[in-house]
């Protein structure tokens, strides 16, 4: 099963994942990331983060993303969860889980989301500075991620 | 494209401009409708008409700049025809997760 929430309310990642191994006893290895909000970037200190994104294309662009995921590994669930609004440090932003037969596959997939979601999918952050509100520039680094998996298709 | 189909359509669309992030801040608007000719509309034809308008429109759109531009909610390249009723969206590049 494939599950897309793009919502302003906290998750618990604990239920998310019991829930999912509840379904399937053929699930052998389930991997997960959480993204949280750092207190500093680019050496300046944040005091909140305001998450946008493009409603329908988001949910699309995510969709298309878990279809290529599960074109190149044989993954049994994935949940994607992104937050949007107002966000504070220490909070959480992003949850990918992906439940497999075993870990190789689980692991690969959840890296290959992310790295796929930062690059691919519409969402903007805004960070709250003490020089004022600015618009987080899109990371080389972010890219490369992206382009490596491109390398191995 | 036959003669008769062009001859049977209007001579311009109208697409919905959608605009996220810092572009809709610097430039002051979310949404708005644009009237273009049928004959010629594309994805880079239209980058090009709100480029012309001016300040911030020119340079928030000036051809160095990493602008990403969605057609009906699929990233777009320049080449891309319009047709009418399109909705199309220019946003920066992407920076969630």
């Amino acid at each position: 099963m494939d599950e897309i929430r793009v919502q302003h309310d906290d998750f618990d990642a604990g239920r998310e994942i019991a829930r999912l191994r509840g379904t399937n006893p053929r699930i052998g290895a389930i991997a997960s990331f959480i993204g949280v909000v750092r207190d500093v970037n680019e050496g300046d200190s944040v005091a909140a983060l305001a998450l946008e994104h493009y409603p329908g294309m988001t949910e699309k662009a995510l969709a298309k993303i878990v279809a290529e995921a599960r074109s190149r590994w044989n993954v049994i669930d994935t949940l994607v969860i992104h937050r949007v609004g107002t966000l504070m440090p220490t909070e959480q932003i992003v949850l990918v889980v992906v439940t497999s037969a075993h870990r190789r596959e689980a692991f690969a997939a959840c890296e290959f989301l992310m790295d796929y979601l930062k690059t691919r999918a519409p969402f903007w952050k805004k960070e709250c500075t003490p020089e004022g509100e600015r618009w987080v520039e899109a990371r080389a680094s972010d890219d490369a991620a992206a382009a490596r998996w491109r390398e191995q298709a | 494209m036959g003669a008769t189909h062009e001859a049977l359509t209007s001579s311009t669309i109208i697409v919905t401009i959608l605009y996220f992030a810092r572009l809709r801040q610097s430039l002051g608007l979310a949404i708005e409708r644009v009237e273009l000719p049928a004959g010629a509309a594309s994805v880079g034809a239209l980058r090009d008409k709100l480029r012309a308008r001016g300040g911030a429109w020119t340079e928030e759109l000036a051809s160095d700049r990493a602008v990403c531009i969605a057609v009906n909610q699929e990233l777009a390249e320049p080449g891309v025809p319009l047709r009418d009723g399109d909705e199309v969206a220019f946003f920066p590049p992407v920076t969630g997760g």
